[in-house]
């Protein structure tokens, strides 16, 4: 069964189109994967799912129900929480209280907000940073508050803007697994992401956007050898010099 | 809520309070009143300016509206003094939740909310200075009739009391806001509105219970004005300088902390009274270092002096481990 | 109510020479904004400030009102100069927060030390011209209060002029529009803010001089037009100068027909809400596009 259904979103800043008749399905328990190369629009079908943006055209439907016209905090209530590429952490606050404003969404009390809040901190590895202050975390540490965040709300659906993007690649080990560990509790994972060998590791399915339009879907293996998508990325003719390449290589 | 979140409330009350017991001189009690009276009203913005991070430069229009409510039930519909103080609280709250809801429906934030309101507060001004309800430019008096049940009272102690009581509920309710959820997504709002979205904080929703709040605590400070004073005008109600009152001794104090607000009255009014003893009744000599003093906290104390005292407490504590 | 046409359009033509002063004060807030992107709120106290030292020069020295202008330009320049470097600058570490709470506390300290030293007095400049009248067709205009239409259009147009064509415009523009990109190619930012703020002042500085001949100075004098000034340039579109000059026109008439028809205690008001519906509505301005 599906948990997320974006039929035909289109989004427009004045003249500029920045998301084109774009669709995807998220199925429930799964990791699926958005890529693209930048500029895409991937951002702003994230803030279309999320609503911080309303859609100029299309119907997002979330667990059977349509969500288009809902505010994002509305949003996040009924279990859709999303972390952002920039990470936008609350700096004058420690990293458990951080937590804890996500927490509060589905916990009144603060002894039980801040008890999820160092509960979600260890499981996404910042168990020994509860009381620093957000604003001293490094980035790897930021991009780990961003999710334990988004984590705390209790999200049946997760949108992950990039997490992995500025880290190096020890840290993308160690995080790669959380991840993993999230969806096998239970949390649906959408992501967009630039690190390939993350998208192959952790993605069942993937879909492609570029210039605001979805050009391919299907499992990443099979997307990545498709030509719309390796001209997408390189360049028109890209995918026929490539082969051509591989061809000379073998031969 | 925890003992050690009410002991400060607690000593700060009892040293206040104490005063009247050993002085009864009117100066002191003057000055304490009128202290406590600026502390409650700066106490209010603090809900909203300190915790929320949205900057008001007007709430003349809360004090404003607590005052001539209060004065104008009494004196004009014979209302029972008690009762018109708060009404006079609930019509300030409802001003602010207004104003509110057209600032932030509109998107309105910083220096753009800051305006706003220090427009709305002139605008409530002029009407009051022009229209007959509130006496126009002759302002307001309301009957002398020293009773308990007029809330008008012989000693000035009892009114340094009643103040003091004031500042220590909401005291209270501040050390509460601290711990609630309410709190930890006002904090949210002024520390990044995206982000607290995004984790189903309805930000249109919290900043208008902190704005009601807010201008429900600085209308209390305007009613029991009158209470004291017994005279209303537009230029005390709704002029610039309450505003500016009510915002300076909490970014002295410290916003965005409990105490701040009331340590920040106490310390301006007392260095106030002191630079005016020194410069000789020089008019304005107290508010040019008022001004002097916003700058150098800015600079080099932003959080205040609570948080110059964290700071100073935390090098002492923790001179052992570091 | 209803006046006959040659009042009404008196109360325009008065509105108009008021509104182009306003627009004038109006002028240097908006520059400091779409540079800067702080608003100003020592405006007003500097503009007071300014209208003290045209009355300090006239009764010291009895220095012509207009002839101010040479050396009080040059003086607030640099004044303004020396506020924005040394002292709003620093102590705001940047953040729009503390330029408001910085800008407020400047505003304080100028109005108060005005109080402190000229008391709360009004004082106003006797001048030979100050009620002289010029007739045209069927309406009769106060002579200084042309002038300083005339010379407020005038230096509108000067400082447009200056922004356009000169280097230091050119740079100012570019900081305006990108600081880090100006910073690159080597232009000194701190720098150019603070010849902006200079510039704002040295427009408060003449605005001054201008209103003196017909105006009155005390020590609150500013706050009475750092309002309308935010509302100008509210209107007419943060940080753009022609937006302030017809903003400021705009709301000299407003004004004065509001006085014409409420009154003139009720007659601010009408600014004031339009301030407040411009801000709720439209806070980029009636004639400003960008945000």
């Amino acid at each position: 069964m599906s948990l997320l259904a974006v039929s035909r979103i289109t989004k427009r800043f004045g003249g500029l189109v920045a998301v084109n008749d774009a669709s995807l399905v998220v199925e429930q328990g799964s990791i699926t994967g958005l890529i693209g190369p930048n500029g895409a629009g991937k951002t702003t079908l994230f803030a279309v799912i999320s609503g911080f943006e309303a859609p100029s055209e299309g119907q997002i439907r979330f667990d059977g129900r349509d969500i288009t016209a809902l505010p994002t905090h509305v949003r996040a209530k009924e279990g859709i929480a999303r972390t952002f590429q920039i990470v936008q952490p609350f700096a004058g606050l420690s990293v458990a209280e951080n937590i804890a404003v996500g927490a509060h969404l589905r916990h009144a009390r603060r002894d039980d907000a801040l008890a999820l809040a160092r509960d979600v901190a260890r499981r996404v590895g910042l168990g020994a940073e509860l009381d620093k202050s957000a604003a001293s975390l490094t980035v790897a540490g930021r991009k780990r508050l961003e999710l334990a965040r988004a984590l705390a709300t209790g999200p049946k659906l997760l949108l992950l803007d990039e997490v992995l993007a500025g880290l190096n690649p020890s840290e993308i080990r160690d995080i790669v697994p959380v991840i993993r560990a999230i969806r096998d509790e239970g949390v649906t994972i959408l992501m967009i992401e630039h690190v390939m060998q993350a998208v192959m590791n952790l993605c069942e399915r993937v879909y492609v956007l570029a210039q605001g339009r979805i050009i391919a879907e299907g499992e990443p293996r099979q997307v990545c050898e498709d030509q719309a998508v390796i001209e997408a990325y390189l360049g028109k003719g890209a995918a026929a010099r490539l082969s051509a390449r591989a061809g000379g290589a073998h031969g | 809520m925890t003992g050690r979140a009410l002991m400060p409330i607690l000593v700060a009350a009892l040293l206040i309070g104490a005063i009247p017991l050993f002085v009864s001189a009117n100066t002191v009690l003057n000055f304490l009143v009128f202290t406590l009276i600026i502390a409650l009203a700066a106490q209010g913005w603090n809900i909203l300016g300190g915790y929320g991070g949205q900057f008001s430069f007007g709430h003349a229009a809360f004090f404003g509206t607590g005052a001539y409510a209060a004065a104008i039930l009494q004196s004009r519909f014979g209302i029972n003094a008690w009762a018109a103080f708060a009404i006079g609280i609930a019509a300030g709250a409802a001003i602010g939740w207004i104003i509110g809801y057209l600032s932030f429906r509109s998107g309105l934030r910083g220096s753009y909310f800051a305006l706003v309101t220090l427009a709305f507060a002139e605008v409530f001004r002029i009407l009051a200075n022009a229209s007959a309800i509130t006496g126009g430019a002759a302002g307001l008096l309301v009957k002398l009739d020293v009773r308990p049940e007029n809330f008008q009272f012989a000693s000035r102690a009892v009114f340094v009391w009643i103040a003091l009581a004031l500042v220590v509920a909401v005291l209270v309710l501040t050390a509460w806001i601290e711990r609630s959820r309410f709190g930890a997504q006002l904090v949210a709002v002024r520390e990044n509105e995206g982000a607290a979205k995004a984790l189903g904080v309805d930000t249109l929703k919290v900043k208008l219970t902190a704005i009601a709040l807010s201008a429900g605590v600085t209308a209390a400070a305007g009613a029991l004005y009158v209470q004291y004073f017994l005279y209303i005008d537009a230029n005390i109600a709704y002029g610039t300088w309450i505003s500016v009152e009510a915002l300076l001794a909490p970014i002295i104090g410290g916003a965005g902390t409990v105490l701040g607000p009331l340590v920040g009255a106490v310390t301006l009014h007392g260095l106030g009274e002191i630079t005016k003893t020194l410069a000789g009744r020089v008019p304005g000599i107290d508010l040019v270092a008022f001004g002097a003093l916003l700058i150098v906290a800015v600079a080099f104390a932003p959080d205040g002096i609570i948080g110059l005292a964290r700071r100073l407490r935390a090098r002492i504590g923790g001179g052992g481990g570091a | 109510m209803l006046y006959s046409p040659a009042i009404v359009a008196e109360a325009v033509v008065n509105g108009l020479m008021t509104g182009a002063v306003y627009a004038l004060v109006a002028l240097g807030l908006t520059l400091v904004y779409g540079v800067l992107h702080i608003i100003n709120f020592a405006h007003g106290a500097l503009l007071t400030a300014a209208m003290f030292a045209v009355w300090v020069l006239h009764s010291a020295f009895g220095l012509d009102p207009y002839l101010a202008i040479l050396p009080l330009a040059p003086l607030f320049f640099g004044l303004g100069y020396a506020v924005q470097r040394f002292v709003i600058g620093p102590a705001s570490h940047g953040d729009d927060g503390n330029i408001l709470l910085v800008t407020l506390g400047l505003s304080i300290l100028i109005e108060n030390a005005l109080l402190a030293g000229f008391r709360s007095d009004t004082r106003t400049i006797a001048t030979d011209y100050g009620f002289q009248v010029v007739e045209a067709g069927p309406l009769l205009l106060s002579m200084p209060r042309l002038i300083g239409f005339a010379a407020a259009v005038a230096v509108t147009v000067l400082l447009w002029l200056t922004l356009s064509r000169t280097d230091t415009g050119r740079a100012i523009r570019a900081v305006a529009k990108e600081k880090l990109g100006a910073s690159l190619v080597g232009i000194n930012v701190g720098h150019v803010y603070a010849v902006t703020f200079g510039l704002g002042c040295a427009c408060l500085a003449v605005a001054a001089c201008l209103l003196m001949p017909t105006f009155y100075v005390n020590p609150r004098v500013g706050n009475a037009f750092v309002l309308v000034a935010f509302t100008i340039v509210v209107l007419g579109g943060m940080g753009s100068i022609p937006g302030a000059l017809i903003g400021g026109l705009f709301i000299g008439v407003v004004e004065s027909l509001c006085g014409l028809y409420l009154g003139d205690s009720l007659g601010q008001i009408g600014i004031f809400l339009i301030f407040i519906l411009v801000l709720l509505v439209r806070p980029t301005g009636l004639f400003g596009a960008k945000a």
